[in-house]
């Protein structure tokens, strides 16, 4: 019998998706998470994988606390969050004793970790697996690209939000993007704007365009910009599915239409 | 022993870390032996060079997050720009962030013509007592990317600390990238023999950012570096219409205040969201003179004059 693992643990993942940012705190995780429930809910199958090390916050985002992470022939086995198993994350944060545990590491220990964790989890078949990373352009983004290399990886999208202070920091990441060959999907704007919920007056608290503004310098398609909204914050706190919570809102709106845009990008390569 | 010598295989963990000679990237290296026998591992020299070439500076302070996006930057600039607005108070800023360096543009020194690729270069002044240093000045174009592993990472950092002439210095403010790894470990490493008087923490009321938060705390207890305290950003939003507040990042969890009264911390303060403050980072000048009777002016200006400015200093 021909080992499923020949072809690697990725052979029957459909497509690769990587979420970057040069700048911290934009809201990766947020939209890697959002992404994948929208996803779910058109019925793929998806998966996360979880690179931030120091940081990891996928499994809060999704309600999936303390687990323990087993292994089978072809290697570790997902965390699924349902029992239809229709989303399955890694993460280091399953691998901690406590989850308030440091993972002070230098470089050669992350890089050989993510190494591990892009080849030895058995995904199994997926549509998606979504990549989210640290901010940043270093170890974990060259070990993600590195490993992934055997693979076909769709591309990335990298999120921003409006202010020049953020910008700044994703040209870099647009940079580090065409150094490895990586395709960009698209560019995301989020905490673009804030609706007062008392008042509906429009405040643009980390300014407004700079997204826009930066997908028209790099040439890059814009996917679109997401609200600030406390529903969104609190949901993701929470580890609670936005997605079925607020499908009236206008950041429900705003995630769709990327989700839509990333998937038209993707079949049209 | 260079920390990771030239004949080292490709994910060499650095003769001076514990782990040196028993990972298994170390099968089959030259220096092995030598490295699982901790003989490679003696103190670095830079650290006692450091702690020459720092001994003239009075106070050095880290800002620190686990966190990426809580306003570390933004407050190590609103810090200095404090510090030095008493024309007395020699103060510098070094920004360690190496793959996103925002402290040029939030200081208005961006685009700043660098004489030659010394590192003298790197130090550019705001004010005549108030100079920055960072890699930024050494990209010439905003699209250049920093895209180097730890080792490489490291060694700019340990030639910031020793290969510059600081001088005589009141408050060397070190603002860092979020996160617990190679620039953190490195920055306390090579500062061991200076000293650190401390570090403060940034965060956000939310849980997502308070649990990075809390592990930043084990490094720094870990490292038994002190920490002055915590200051919580972006701690609500007041309305500039209706006046009411809202709380964009909810303290689910209690926010900063139940953090450090958990972990035993003082909460320096809280800050609250304000558009102008964004805008001001962007635009490269100091929210604190252009908004002064702002309350996030106020905040930030109530911390600094609490914590640094008063003789009862912790510091």
């Amino acid at each position: 019998m021909e080992r499923s693992d020949e072809k690697g643990n990725l052979a029957q993942v459909r497509h690769v998706v990587l979420v970057l940012s040069g700048k911290g705190g934009v809201g990766k995780s947020t939209l890697t998470t959002e992404l994948a429930l929208a996803l779910r809910h058109a019925g793929k199958k998806v998966g996360i994988l979880d690179v931030d090390l120091c940081g990891p916050s996928i499994p809060r985002m999704l309600c999936v606390g303390r687990q323990d992470v087993h292994q089978c022939d072809a290697g570790w086995v997902p965390v699924y969050t349902d029992a239809q198993k229709s989303l399955a994350l890694m993460s280091i944060g399953f691998l901690l004793e406590n989850p308030d545990d440091a993972v002070v590491w230098r470089g050669p220990k992350k890089t050989a970790l993510i190494g591990q964790f892009v080849s030895d989890v058995a995904w199994g078949e997926l549509d998606f697996l979504l990549v989210d990373t640290p901010p940043g352009t270093s170890d974990e983004h060259l070990a993600v690209v590195e490993n992934l290399r055997k693979h076909k990886v769709d591309g990335a999208i990298l999120v921003t939000t409006p202010q020049a202070v953020s910008t700044g920091d994703v040209r870099r990441e647009i940079t580090f993007c065409k150094k490895t060959g990586l395709r960009i999907l698209g560019i995301v704007e989020n905490m673009s704007g804030f609706v007062c919920p008392h008042c509906s007056e429009c405040s643009n608290i980390f300014s407004k365009g700079g997204g826009e503004e930066l997908a028209k310098l790099s040439g890059s398609p814009f996917l679109g910009c997401i609200p600030l909204d406390p529903q969104l914050s609190t949901s993701v706190e929470e580890g609670k599915d936005f997605i079925q919570a607020f499908p009236e809102s206008a950041t429900f709106s705003a995630i769709s239409h990327i989700a839509q845009a990333v998937l038209a990008n993707i079949a049209a390569a | 022993m260079a920390d990771v010598p030239s004949d080292a295989p490709e994910h060499c963990p650095g003769t001076s870390s514990v782990e040196a000679g028993k990972t298994s990237a170390c099968q089959g290296c030259p220096n092995q032996r030598i490295c699982a026998s901790g003989a490679a591992r003696t103190p670095d020299p830079a650290i006692e060079e450091i702690k020459q070439k720092m001994a003239s500076v009075k106070h050095k302070i880290l800002v620190l997050s686990g966190k990426g996006g809580v306003g570390k930057s933004t407050f190590s600039a609103q810090l200095v720009y404090g510090l030095a607005s008493d024309t007395s108070t020699e103060v510098a800023l070094l920004d360690v962030d190496i793959c996103g360096p925002s402290i040029p543009k939030m200081m208005g020194l961006e685009g700043e013509q660098v004489v030659d690729y010394s590192l003298c270069s790197l130090f550019q002044y705001v004010e005549d007592n108030l100079a920055v240093m960072s890699i930024g000045f050494l990209l010439s174009s905003p699209d250049d990317a920093v895209i180097w592993r730890g080792p490489k990472k490291n060694g700019m950092i340990k030639q910031f600390l020793r290969d510059v002439d600081w001088g005589e210095l009141d408050y060397l403010i070190v603002d860092t990238p979020p996160g617990t790894s190679d620039e953190h470990l490195s920055v306390v490493q090579y500062l061991s023999g200076a000293g650190v008087d401390g570090a403060i923490i940034i965060t956000t009321p939310q849980e997502l950012s308070l649990q990075d938060v809390r592990k930043e705390i084990g490094f720094c207890r870990k490292v038994k570096l002190p920490i002055i305290g915590v200051v919580e950003n972006m701690s609500g939003f007041v309305c500039p219409k209706c006046k009411n507040t809202s709380q964009i990042f909810p303290p689910t969890t209690g926010g900063a205040e139940k953090m450090c009264s958990d972990m035993q911390l003082p909460l320096l303060g809280q800050v609250p969201l304000d558009p102008r403050i964004g805008k001001s980072c962007d635009e490269g000048r100091s929210f604190l003179s252009l908004e002064a009777e702002s309350p996030a002016a106020a905040a930030f200006s109530s911390i600094i004059q609490s914590e640094f400015m008063c003789n009862q200093t912790v510091l």
